[in-house]
């Protein structure tokens, strides 16, 4: 038996101990990450060639893939360790400190709740886009989807995940199968790279607009540390979190290259740069109504699993909040009959309909990777403390990532050169956001903390962490 | 040292604690919406001329718009809509200042916080 199994905990109702039931196993943790992530390819990552041209989309498919294999090689050390739910909220809990904790949950809510309102919006706009009826709007298919998948969250993990599973397989292979039908080793025939990225147009706003699209090539990947939000939900954490979140990772990044490789050779660069649906719309271009129809289909898909594992995810992390008195207990109740974190899935219902129907997919998204980008920049500090107070040996790890530090110093510097990203074009929004975090923080540290129960912050069954 | 015993939050405190999260989740995510501080700071550069070749797209650019629905006049708005990517000092400086600030702060207080945890979760063995 596993640290995290042991350290499991239970939420008290009706004078039963309650607890999350492990049922989940390597390949729930893959669909959890990936399921999120691989809309990302549908749609987002396109707007950093509107930011860069399409060469600086490419680019940063490939630098911020080594920013996420940082975060996969980090998070699958700290996690496999300190396997509980909440993911990086109990490794902050448990490495930095309560205040630093909040604020990592937070973080999770807003990046995770913040894509599944984008998710909505993509799809009810991608619906109301191949209806083509006037005055059809996409506020009832928004709600539909923001309401259906907090019912199906409602009603238990296994299930939710199971369905993640099959519709993001489908949507996967639905890149693969553009991709192998549209002759990638011939260009001419479909493809047209050489004549869409040009010398001349490649880098429309040269290197400065290569930084600015890291802002949007986040959204690649963005999400796959959600793997460890079930971590206290999966049957070995040790072995699964790891596997799956590394699987998910290799994953990813074939699909992010196919993406590109495809779009960028279908798309003049400015309507890439702009399109809410890029993969369908080179289903269209390449004239085949079975291809188009097909990646309709698989833009929905990816949609639905994506913001099925946000409101997973987004939920459990208030969910803990509320188990460790960060936020009025209410929230840390579990369903006597469904085992799920079922207030705290109520409670982000609202906010997620209320924000899918005040802001645009560019907006939603950038709000959700202003989050993420905190909380990158968290874990590069994070396993520095974490090797600094636990050396090798001193705990037990279910895995070792190599390299340290190389990892968090890479990570580091890429989420710097992403803050810098976000104030081209969007420095208001960063500079609102990094305000909202530090009042609410102020209240946590000076009013709310004192509701919390110190000793218990601490769960691991560890030695007293070096320097304390 | 001694066990630190929080007190009970009661019910009407438990709903203020909701309230004042909520409304700090709207004010800071939908005022800037609101406000207009939020998406992207872009602008048209227009041009006169409204042709393919004045738009800089080549033959196979231009089959691909208009196998798109478009033509030279409604693609000017989204092929001239540019980022205008200048430094501006003084909003990145305080964007520096708030993120530092914000950190530091961040670490220093959880720092506080969690030596009474482990003070308290070691000194009880």
């Amino acid at each position: 038996m596993t640290a995290a199994v042991e350290t499991a905990q239970t939420t008290t109702i009706h004078g039963d101990r309650v607890s999350l039931l492990r049922v989940l196993g390597p390949a729930h943790v893959w669909a959890l990450g990936v399921g999120i992530v691989l809309v990302g390819e549908f749609t987002g990552w396109n707007f950093s060639a509107d930011k860069g041209g399409a060469l600086a989309a490419l680019i940063v498919c490939w630098v911020v893939g080594l920013l996420y294999t940082s975060v996969a090689m980090i998070d699958s050390e700290v996690t496999s360790t300190v396997a509980a739910a909440g993911g990086q909220y109990a490794q902050a809990k448990h490495i930095v400190g309560p205040l630093m904790a909040f604020n990592v949950a937070l973080f999770l809510v807003f990046a995770y709740t913040m894509l599944e309102v984008s998710d909505a919006i993509l799809l009810g706009d991608t619906i109301v886009a191949k209806a083509g009826v006037e005055g059809l709007t996409h506020n009832s298919f928004i709600a539909a989807t923001i309401v259906v998948l907090a019912w199906l969250n409602y009603r238990g993990v296994l299930m939710t995940l199971n369905v993640n599973f099959v519709i993001t397989a489908i949507a996967y292979v639905s890149i693969v199968i553009l991709f192998f039908s549209v002759s990638p080793w011939t260009q001419g025939a479909v493809l047209k790279l050489n004549e869409l990225v040009t010398p001349g147009n490649a880098l429309p706003y040269g290197w400065i607009g290569v930084i600015a699209a890291f802002q949007f090539g986040i959204w690649y990947y963005l999400g796959i540390e959600g793997t460890t939000q079930a971590a206290e939900e999966v049957r070995s954490p040790a072995r699964s979190l790891p596997y799956g979140t590394m699987a998910g990772m290799i994953t990813l990044l074939i699909a992010a290259a196919m993406t590109w490789y495809v779009c960028a050779s279908l798309m003049p660069w400015e309507y890439l740069g702009i399109t809410y649906y890029p993969l369908w719309d080179a289903g269209k271009l390449t004239g085949s109504p079975l291809l188009e129809n097909l990646l309709f289909i698989a833009t929905l898909l990816a949609a639905l699993a994506s913001a099925n594992g946000c409101i997973n995810d987004a939920a459990r992390a208030w969910f803990s909040l509320g188990r460790d008195r960060y936020l009025p207990s209410w929230f840390s109740a579990v369903h006597p009959k469904y085992r799920t974190p079922y207030r705290s899935i109520l409670f982000l219902l609202p906010i997620a309909l209320a924000f899918a129907f005040i802001a645009d997919l560019n907006q939603a998204i950038t709000f959700s990777i202003l989050s993420g980008v905190l909380q990158y920049t968290f874990m590069s500090i994070n396993i520095m403390m974490f090797r600094k107070k636990w050396p090798l040996g001193s705990i037990r790890r279910g895995y070792t990532h190599p390299f340290h530090p190389l990892p968090a110093i890479v990570l580091f510097c890429l989420c710097m050169v992403t803050f810098f990203a976000i104030f081209l074009g969007f420095g208001s929004q960063l500079i609102a956001m990094t305000v909202f975090y530090f009042l609410i923080s102020l209240w946590f540290h000076f009013y709310r903390y004192k509701f919390v129960r110190r000793g218990d912050q601490f769960s691991m069954p560890w030695p007293k962490p070096q320097g304390y | 040292m001694a066990r630190y015993t929080p007190p009970e939050q009661s019910k009407a405190g438990q709903i203020l604690d909701i309230a004042v999260v909520v409304v700090a989740i709207f004010v800071a995510l939908w005022l800037p919406l609101k406000l207009g501080f939020a998406g992207a700071a872009k602008s048209i550069d227009p041009l006169d001329a409204k042709t393919w070749d004045a738009l800089g797209q080549n033959a196979t650019m231009a089959s691909i718009w208009e196998k798109l629905g478009y033509t030279p006049e409604t693609a000017h708005d989204i092929i001239q809509n540019r980022f205008h990517y200048i430094i501006d000092w003084p909003t990145l400086i305080i964007m520096a200042i708030v993120l530092i600030a914000y950190f530091v702060f961040l670490f220093r207080a959880s720092d506080k916080e969690y030596r009474e945890v482990i003070n308290e979760k070691f000194d009880d063995k």
